[in-house]
C-alpha cells in the first residue's frame, strides 16, 4: 500500500472526527429534549400531520443550510443565499411559465442559474480579493434586484406546468407508505444532504474546502491553486440554493419575487447551532441538519403552544446563544 | 460538557410547559394568522379581535410572518394553527395560491376559514372582512385634486409591488386621477416596502426629480409616514400630503397641518368582524360572503369626532 492512499483513507475523517461524531451526538440529544418537552407540553404537537409540518418547514431552510456550510467550512459567509434562492425560483418561473419550456429543463435552468452566480461571487471572493461578507452582501442586493426585474415585480404561477408543485408537495414516500405521507421536499433535502456529505468527506474538493478554512495560505504556499476551488465550492454552494429555489417555488406553486431577505440568517444559524465554525477549518452536514431541525421544531412548538410571537422571537434568539455557547464551552474543555 | 448541552435541551423545554399549562383548558380554539404583526396596524386588527374573543367567550392567537414577503412562513404558520385543532381559522393570505393545499386541509376537517383584510382569492373561505382598497384609495384621489385645485402634478409612495393592498391602493388611486380628472398627472410611483427610512428615501429623490409637485400619496403607514419626513427633511412647502391608516405619527402629523389628511379603514372592525363570523360559522350559522368593513377619510377637522376616533389607533 502506497502512503498516498493511506493518506487517502485518513481524509474522510477530518470532517467526521471523533469530537465531531460526540458533538452530534449532542446536538442530537438536545433535539430529542426539545421534541419530549413540547410533547409534554401540548398533546397535540406530537402528531404525525404535525411532525410532517416541521420537516416541510426544515427542507428548504435545511438545503440553504447546506449550502452556507459548505461556504463556512472555507472561512467565508454568504449573504446572498436567500435572495440568490429567489433568483433561482424566478429563473424557473421565466423558463417554464412565460418560455413553456418542460419540467426538467425549467429545473436545470434554475440550478444552472445558482451555480453562476455561485462561480461570480467565487470570484469577487477568490480573484478580486473581495471579503466575502462585502462580496455576497452586493450579490444579495444585485440578485434581489434582478428577481423583480426579470418577473416584472410579480409572482410568477405554475400553473401551466403540471406536476411542477408535486417536486415540493407530492409524497413518493406517501405512495409506498400511505400512513407516512412525507413530502418529497423532504426526501431532496435527505438527497442533497446526503450528496454534500459524500463531496465534503471523500471527495478532493471537500478535503480543500476543510483545508481553506483550516490554513489557506498554507494550502495555496504547497502550490495548491486556492482560487479555483474557492470558485468552485462557492458554485456548488451556488447550485444548491438552486435547488432550494426549486423546492419554495414548488411548495408555493408560484415563484415569489420579494421573498428571500432574512432566509440567509436562518440558514447561517442552522449552521452554527449545528456545531459549524463559523472561523472555518470545522463542520459537518448532519450537524447542520441538525441545527435546521431545532430551529423547525422550536419555531413549530412555540406556535403549537400559543406563546405570544414577540416571545417566540426571544427564545428562538436566546437558544441560538445558549447553542453556541454550550458547544465553545465544551471545545475548551476537551481543547 | 454532556451534561451542559443536555440540562440546556431540558430547560427550555420545561420552560415552555409553564404557558401551555393555560392553554390546554377546554377552549374553543381560533387562531388568527395575519399578513404581520408588528404594525399598529395589525395590532388594532389583534385589539379588535380580542374584543369579540372576551364577548363570545373564545380563545384567539394571533400571528403573523415579520414581513409581508415571507409567504412560506406564513403556511409554517398555518400549518401550526391546523395542529391545535381549531374550530374556526381567520387566515389573512400572503399569496392565496400557497396555501390553497393547506385551505383544502382544513376544508376537509370541516374547519371554516374566515378570510381578512385582504382576502383569500379562493371559494374556501365561507366569509371575507375586508376594506374595499380600490374604492378608498379612489376617495383618497378625490381628496387629493380637491385640494390641489383640479390640475398639477402628483406622486404615489406606495409599500409593495406584489400584494394585493399594495396593488390595489394603487391602482384605485391612479385610475381614479385617470378616469376623473384629465390635467392631473400622476408622474411617478415608487416603493418603499412600508419602511418608515425607505419610503422617506423615496419621497426625497421623488421631490428633487420633480420641484413643481403638488402632491404625495402614501399608501400605508409607513409610506406616508416617509412622505412627511421626507418633505420635512427637505424642507419642501405648500405640498398636499394624503396618507393611509392611523398611527401617532400620522396622526400627529394631520393636527399639524403638515399632512391633508388620510384614509382610514377599520382595523379594529376587521379583527372583530372577523371573531364574529368565526364563531357563526363553527356554530352553523349563516353567514354573509363578504362583510365591508369600511373606510373613512379623515383631516384636522373631523379627527377627534368620536365616529373617527374609535377606528383611529396610536
Amino acid at each position: 500500500m502506497t502512503t498516498a492512499t493511506d493518506i487517502d483513507k485518513k481524509k474522510p475523517l477530518a470532517g467526521l472526527s471523533e469530537s465531531g461524531a460526540y458533538q452530534k451526538l449532542l446536538a442530537f440529544a438536545s433535539l430529542i429534549a426539545l421534541l419530549i418537552g413540547f410533547s409534554i407540553a401540548s398533546p397535540n404537537f406530537m402528531q404525525t400531520s404535525n411532525m410532517i409540518a416541521i420537516l416541510q418547514a426544515t427542507s428548504v431552510n435545511g438545503v440553504l443550510a447546506v449550502a452556507a456550510t459548505l461556504i463556512i467550512i472555507t472561512g467565508g459567509i454568504d449573504l446572498s443565499l436567500g435572495t440568490l434562492m429567489t433568483f433561482c425560483a424566478v429563473i424557473a418561473g421565466v423558463a417554464l411559465t412565460y418560455l413553456g419550456l418542460p419540467l426538467l429543463l425549467g429545473v436545470a435552468a434554475a440550478i444552472a442559474a445558482g451555480a453562476f452566480c455561485g462561480l461570480c461571487s467565487g470570484t469577487f471572493v477568490a480573484k478580486m480579493k473581495i471579503p466575502p461578507f462585502i462580496a455576497t452582501l452586493g450579490m444579495m442586493l444585485i440578485l434581489k434586484g434582478l428577481s423583480l426585474v426579470i418577473s416584472g415585480t410579480r409572482p410568477i404561477y405554475f400553473n401551466d406546468t403540471p406536476g411542477f408543485d408535486q417536486i415540493s408537495r407530492g409524497s413518493l414516500i406517501g405512495e409506498v407508505f400511505p400512513a407516512l405521507p412525507i413530502p418529497n421536499g423532504v426526501l431532496i433535502l435527505f438527497l442533497v444532504a446526503i450528496a454534500a456529505s459524500y463531496i465534503l468527506g471523500r471527495t478532493v474538493l471537500g478535503r480543500y474546502t476543510f483545508a481553506l478554512g483550516s490554513n489557506e495560505e498554507a494550502v495555496r504556499l504547497s502550490g495548491v491553486n486556492t482560487d479555483m476551488w474557492k470558485m468552485r465550492i462557492y458554485a456548488l454552494a451556488g447550485a444548491i440554493c438552486g435547488i432550494a429555489g426549486i423546492l419554495i417555488a414548488s411548495r408555493l406553486n408560484s415563484a415569489q419575487p420579494a421573498l428571500g431577505l432574512g432566509y440567509e440568517l436562518e440558514a447561517i444559524a442552522a449552521v452554527v447551532i449545528g456545531g459549524t465554525s463559523l472561523s472555518g477549518g470545522r463542520g459537518t452536514i448532519l450537524g447542520t441538519l441538525i441545527g435546521a431541525l431545532i430551529m423547525a421544531v422550536l419555531t413549530n412548538g412555540l406556535r403549537v403552544l400559543s406563546v405570544a410571537q414577540e416571545w417566540q422571537t426571544v427564545v428562538t434568539g436566546a437558544i441560538i446563544i445558549l447553542a453556541v455557547y454550550a458547544d465553545m464551552a465544551r471545545r475548551k474543555k476537551t481543547g | 460538557m454532556f451534561t451542559r448541552r443536555f440540562i440546556l435541551g431540558a430547560l427550555s423545554a420545561a420552560s415552555l410547559a409553564v404557558p401551555a399549562s393555560m392553554a390546554t383548558a377546554e377552549q374553543v380554539y381560533i387562531p388568527l394568522v395575519s399578513k404581520g404583526f408588528q404594525h399598529q396596524f395589525w395590532q388594532a386588527v389583534k385589539s379588535g379581535a380580542e374584543q369579540a374573543a372576551d364577548e363570545y367567550g373564545v380563545t384567539i392567537t394571533f400571528e403573523g410572518p415579520d414581513n409581508e414577503t415571507m409567504v412560506d412562513r406564513q403556511i409554517d404558520m398555518l400549518a401550526a394553527a391546523l395542529a391545535n385543532n381549531p374550530k374556526a381559522i381567520g387566515f389573512a393570505a400572503l399569496d392565496s395560491q400557497a396555501a390553497i393545499p393547506l385551505l383544502k386541509q382544513a376544508n376537509d376537517k370541516g374547519i371554516p376559514i374566515i378570510a381578512f383584510d385582504s382576502g383569500v382569492d379562493s371559494d374556501i373561505p365561507v366569509s371575507t372582512a375586508t376594506t374595499n382598497n380600490l374604492a378608498a384609495a379612489g376617495l383618497a384621489a378625490d381628496k387629493m385634486a380637491e385640494k390641489i385645485g383640479g390640475k398639477g402634478k402628483v406622486a404615489v409612495v406606495a409599500h409593495d409591488q406584489t400584494s394585493r393592498t399594495g396593488i390595489d391602493r394603487r391602482d384605485g388611486f391612479v385610475n381614479r386621477m385617470a378616469e376623473k380628472y384629465p390635467d392631473i398627472e400622476v408622474v411617478t410611483v415608487q416603493y418603499g416596502q412600508g419602511d418608515h427610512l425607505k419610503s422617506t428615501e423615496v419621497t426625497k429623490a421623488i421631490l428633487t426629480a420633480n420641484p413643481d409637485l403638488n402632491g404625495i400619496f402614501g399608501t400605508n403607514e409607513g409610506s406616508a409616514i416617509g412622505v412627511v419626513n421626507g418633505v420635512q427633511e427637505l424642507g419642501t412647502q405648500g405640498l398636499v400630503i394624503i396618507g393611509y391608516d392611523s398611527g401617532k405619527a400620522q396622526k400627529d402629523a394631520i393636527k399639524s397641518g403638515l399632512m391633508a389628511g388620510a384614509i382610514t379603514q377599520n382595523p379594529v372592525g376587521i379583527g372583530y368582524e372577523t371573531v364574529k363570523a368565526a364563531v357563526a360559522a363553527m356554530k352553523g350559522e349563516d353567514v354573509p360572503a363578504l362583510i365591508d368593513t369600511g373606510f373613512y377619510y379623515y383631516d384636522a377637522s373631523n379627527i377627534d369626532d368620536p365616529k373617527i376616533a374609535a377606528v383611529l389607533y396610536d
